[in-house]
């Protein structure tokens, strides 16, 4: 081709498949100099594989690295394939004024004394909520504390009373030239369990993702400090792992991590599908094993019931406990008639609204018990 | 190690009965070569811990294994002290009533001979040898912590002993099951490789090295089926290639000619694990074998 050098073409390469989303740092971009120059910088095969084994970090990773090597090195005509549409998320960047709601309902809160606004705030449907209010509840997710739930380890702990801890007895009594000495007690450790939250951001549920996804991030946040591990999917037409846009710490920056990573925003439903596909993929291999499992979800499913079914009777039999959260189910007069929701509730331990901050406190309640 | 390429690698360890794709085997070189430890994830029953042994036993080195579970720690994975070998041993000196010198008992406490090697400082001591750390993804995020210092240092300072070096770094292959994601900071060290299920004429290939003993039109029908059993897409867990190879040594240890419904529901125990499967399984393969 031209004149360039090859570290720069690999380079170059390094760049544009970190363009695409995966997460290449610097040194593996140089891992990836080494180990094609170890193979040989004219084998276009042994280049292929050189980075397929320093630049991903996943099967989701190799999916992409196939995708942008062959748009790279083999297709050099017409660069590059449209990027997938902006997704139109609920909360791309969040508007700080409506033209219309932001005024309105405004009026009848100034007769309330400024103490309860938060008061309301807390038990409004945050589907209803105007931008300026959904922004000042963005700030009040701050005060949801969602402790991670616990579980007994096979470890033992130094306890003052309990079982007979013979190693430490022997270690204190060594010490003491052999001498016997004070007894040692012991008693099971405890360490935080771990809770998958699997998000529903259909079309239906499309007023809800915002605040779901903002609560999702505080789980994660104060799971974190706490040592435990939370983990984050969205459900829809598929299955994306979520995690790692929540583990930033600044929530705006969380969120529109997470818009750019989910690639069906309000779309259909097929939770059943998604549902199998989390468990075949994730769930059965040990996340779902003894965790808490959050479906946040209204149970409007396109596909076959008897599946989601099928699917919430295996997951049941893998986690520790299920919990189904409805947005609608605070609702007056809500009966859970929808398909998929007749045929998930006998499988799930749980069955709580989801609809407002109130009951996101009551959910976070729940899970740490669980 | 004196091996001259890719190439060479997959025919090493097809002489050992384990056969590689050229990825696979370009990988290995790579991690051989450049010093880095090598990640293998992927399908339970791929072949990612026969590689390990494969290439402990191509290469003529020590394999020395590490089984990760939750809560492993330190002392599992490192050393640990012999207390009750240490208590007798001080027993013994009073006994003798040897010089009542304090810090010489003491001094004498800490000894090798005293010293349990776990797993890591084993492959240190042994120096050229193969670390094959299993399933990582079960054990904490502490402990990947921990290891990543050992993998990056190839060195362990014990306090009371010393410095433990490697003089040649061993070969470590980590293998995960993708229960967790592990932490970039380890896998950023590794090189990463994904193992898929073989295709036919390779998988063929394995059960002829692996179950000899299993006639070739039983293979083939075997692998045949077992192929078309992945490519469903409604199994809890598809069959891997150790389910393929009990598979076939089920059916030959029962005599089995050629597969019929009979001899395939009998032996169905070999090739899935679960009730919804087996169902399934009987369904499909009673349309195959029509077929």
């Amino acid at each position: 081709m031209t004149e360039r050098q090859p570290d720069e073409i690999l380079l170059g390469f390094a760049r544009a498949l970190r363009a695409a989303g995966v997460p290449v740092t610097h040194d593996r971009a140089q891992g990836f100099v080494e180990a094609a120059a170890v193979l040989g910088v004219d084998d276009r095969r042994a280049t292929y594989l050189a980075g397929r084994a320093t630049l991903c970090a996943g099967p989701d990773d190799l999916e992409r690295y196939d995708q942008v090597f062959h748009a790279y090195f083999e297709a050099r005509d017409g660069l590059p394939r449209p990027r997938p549409a902006q997704p139109t998320a609920p909360f791309a960047g969040l508007p700080l004024e409506e033209s219309s709601g932001a005024g309105g309902t405004p009026d009848d809160e100034v007769l309330r004394a400024r103490a309860s606004e938060t008061e309301v705030l807390r038990q409004r449907d945050v589907s209803s909520l105007s931008a300026a209010e959904k922004h000042r509840l963005a700030g009040l997710f701050v005060t949801l504390r969602p402790r991670p739930p616990v579980r007994r380890t096979a470890r033992h702990q130094a306890w003052h009373r309990g079982d007979v801890d013979a190693s430490r007895t022997l270690r204190a009594s060594l010490r003491r030239m052999g001498e016997p000495a004070d007894i040692a007690w012991r008693r099971r450790g405890v360490r935080p369990r771990r809770v998958v939250l699997l998000v529903d951001v259909s079309g239906s549920m499309s007023g809800y993702a915002d605040a779901l996804l903002r609560l999702a991030h505080r789980f994660t946040q104060v799971g974190r400090e706490g040592g435990g591990v939370v983990e984050t999917f969205t459900v829809g037409t598929r299955l994306t792992h979520l995690t790692r846009a929540m583990r930033l710490r600044d929530p705006e920056r969380a969120l529109v991590a997470a818009g750019e990573t989910v690639p069906d925003w309000s779309g259909g439903t097929r939770l059943g599908e998604t549902l199998r596909f989390f468990l075949d993929r994730w769930g059965q291999r040990g996340m779902a094993r003894g965790a808490v499992v959050v479906v946040f979800s209204d149970g409007w499913e396109r596909g076959d019931p008897a599946l989601l079914g099928e699917q919430m009777a295996r997951l049941r039999r893998i986690a520790h406990r299920v919990v189904w959260v409805n947005p609608h189910r605070g609702k007056t007069g809500y009966e859970p008639v929808q398909q998929g929701v007749v045929a998930a509730l006998p499988h799930c331990d749980d069955f709580l609204a989801g609809h407002s901050l109130a009951t996101f406190a009551e959910l976070a309640e729940v899970v740490s018990r669980a | 190690m004196e091996l001259a390429s890719p190439a060479d690698v997959a025919a090493r360890l097809g002489a050992t009965g384990y056969l590689s794709d050229d990825a696979l085997a370009t990988v290995t070189y790579l991690a051989l070569r450049m010093q880095r430890p090598l990640l293998l994830e992927g399908e339970p029953g791929t072949g990612k811990t026969a590689l390990a042994e494969a290439i402990a036993e191509s290469l003529g080195l020590p394999l020395v294994r590490l089984q990760c579970y939750e809560g492993i720690d330190a002392t599992q994975a490192l050393y640990d002290w012999d207390f009750p070998r240490q208590i007798l041993h001080l027993r013994a000196l009073e006994a003798a009533g040897a010089g009542a010198d304090a810090e010489e008992a003491e001094k004498s406490l800490y000894d090798a001979r005293f010293l349990l090697a776990r797993p890591v400082l084993r492959a240190l001591q042994e120096s050229p040898a193969v670390l094959l750390v299993d399933e990582v993804d079960r054990a904490d995020d502490e402990f990947e912590a921990f290891l990543l210092e050992v993998l990056s240092t190839y060195q362990v300072s014990i306090p009371e002993l010393g410095t433990v070096r490697a003089a040649i770094p061993p070969f470590v292959v980590l293998t995960s099951n993708r229960t967790r994601e592990l932490h970039d900071a380890l896998k950023r060290r590794c090189l990463y490789h994904w193992i898929d299920h073989p295709g036919l004429d390779r998988e063929v290939a394995i059960l002829r090295s692996r179950a000899p003993e299993v006639s070739e039109t039983l293979r083939r029908q075997v692998v045949g089926l077992v192929q078309q059993l992945r490519a469903r897409d409604d199994l809890q867990k598809p069959p891997g290639v150790a389910e393929t190879l009990d598979w076939a040594r089920a059916l030959h240890h029962l005599g089995t000619a050629e597969i019929d419904l009979a001899s395939a529901s009998a032996t169905l125990g070999a090739l899935v694990k679960y009730r919804e499967d087996a169902d399934r399984v009987r369904h499909a393969l009673d349309q195959m074998l029509r077929a």
